[in-house]
């Protein structure tokens, strides 16, 4: 935390970043976070890219259960 | 600037997914012991009857992890991935409302979008389709489970969404104390409806066939063909501990993303304040 007395007002809303130019890494990073939460919560259960292996399932098991995702 | 955002929300996220594993390695892994525990009696108890009623029985499948690994390494793996992915969107959507969602400091904007990554990811799909240890969950009915879940999923972070999105077109009207209880109750109200018109996953068609007409798929008691109780119910203790702990955990990351990226951010998007501070800062004895 500074200690310098920081003014109220103009310390809120700083930055209005504009989406049209930094839209290749917010979607981007959307995509992969989406396939992240994919891969550890749905694949290889109710639908499945690797066929009729079960390793991603098996090994997540536990964390997809508790995270509440529904497992077998 | 929102690449440095992304990168901070990412590193926050993993830290958040890292103290979940913690937790849920305490608090959890005993109760998904007991759960599995109870599955693995059960099936021997089924088996048994099988046999004696001279039915086949269905040889389990061979284990490709062990429990240890399952306990010790994969659930850590999983938390920490999902704390990742949470942590990437979580800092996608602060990026996108900096500035568009009124007056906030940065740190309090980290907060209510964590607030709302708990709500929307996590508690609202949980009131309908509470999370489930081992040996709740028919095999049969994954696809639709998985599909009513992340419906559920959808609905409640759209309708957060638009709730914040008219909350923000009534504020100019009602003030923002009026226009948030508004967006609130209307964001209660469609959800609940939502809730009220997706089906209990007890009355699925296949566990309708299957198991009459219940509400969910826990586990009742085995019985044998007189109808005598050979095997118990899931234990209910165990079923709340597990589905307690995994609201607590899920609010102890959401809790640690927006904590740990608010400081962060701040020092993101005030980057030395020593040089801002040098043209004659104001005196403000009500500042932070």
């Amino acid at each position: 935390m500074s200690s310098m007395s920081t003014p109220g007002s103009s310390e809120a809303t700083p930055v209005v970043l504009p989406v049209s130019q930094a839209v290749l890494w917010l979607a981007g990073t959307t995509i992969l976070a989406l396939a992240l939460y994919y891969f550890i919560g749905v694949d290889q259960g109710a639908v499945s890219v690797f066929g009729r292996d079960m390793h991603v399932h098996e090994f997540v098991h536990d964390a997809r259960h508790f995270l509440g995702f529904p497992c077998h | 600037m929102e690449k440095r955002l992304i990168l901070r929300g990412v590193l926050a996220g993993a830290l958040a997914g890292l103290l979940a594993f913690v937790f849920a390695r305490i608090f959890a892994e005993p109760q998904i012991g007991r759960a599995i525990d109870y599955e693995n009696g059960r099936d021997a108890a089924q088996a048994a009857l099988d046999k004696a009623a001279g039915l086949p029985v269905d040889p389990a499948g061979p284990d490709l992890f062990s429990r240890t690994v399952q306990a010790d390494v994969g659930i850590g793996v999983g938390l920490i991935l999902f704390g990742v992915a949470m942590g990437a969107i979580f800092a996608v959507v602060y990026t996108v409302c900096l500035g568009r969602v009124g007056n906030l400091r940065p740190r309090t904007l980290a907060l209510l979008v964590a607030g709302g990554g708990f709500l929307g990811f996590s508690l609202v799909p949980f009131l309908k389709y509470p999370a489930n240890p081992p040996a709740i969950g028919h095999e049969e009915t994954i696809r639709a489970r998985t599909g009513l879940y992340l419906i559920m999923v959808v609905c409640s972070i759209t309708l957060l969404a638009l709730a914040v999105w008219c909350g923000q077109r009534l504020k100019e009207r009602f003030g923002t104390w009026n226009a948030t209880l508004l967006a609130g109750a209307a964001f209660a109200v469609a959800i609940g409806v939502v809730i009220a018109l997706l089906p209990p996953l007890g009355h699925l068609a296949a566990n309708r066939e299957h198991y009459g007409d219940h509400a969910t798929e826990t586990p009742l008691p085995l019985t044998d063909p007189h109808g005598r109780i050979v095997y118990p119910g899931f234990p209910a203790d165990v079923l709340f501990q597990f589905r307690l702990y995994s609201v607590a955990a899920q609010l102890l990351m959401w809790s640690a993303i927006g904590l740990v990226f608010a400081p962060l951010a701040e020092r993101v998007l005030h980057p030395a304040p020593a040089v801002r501070a040098a043209p004659a800062p104001r005196a403000d004895p009500m500042g932070v």
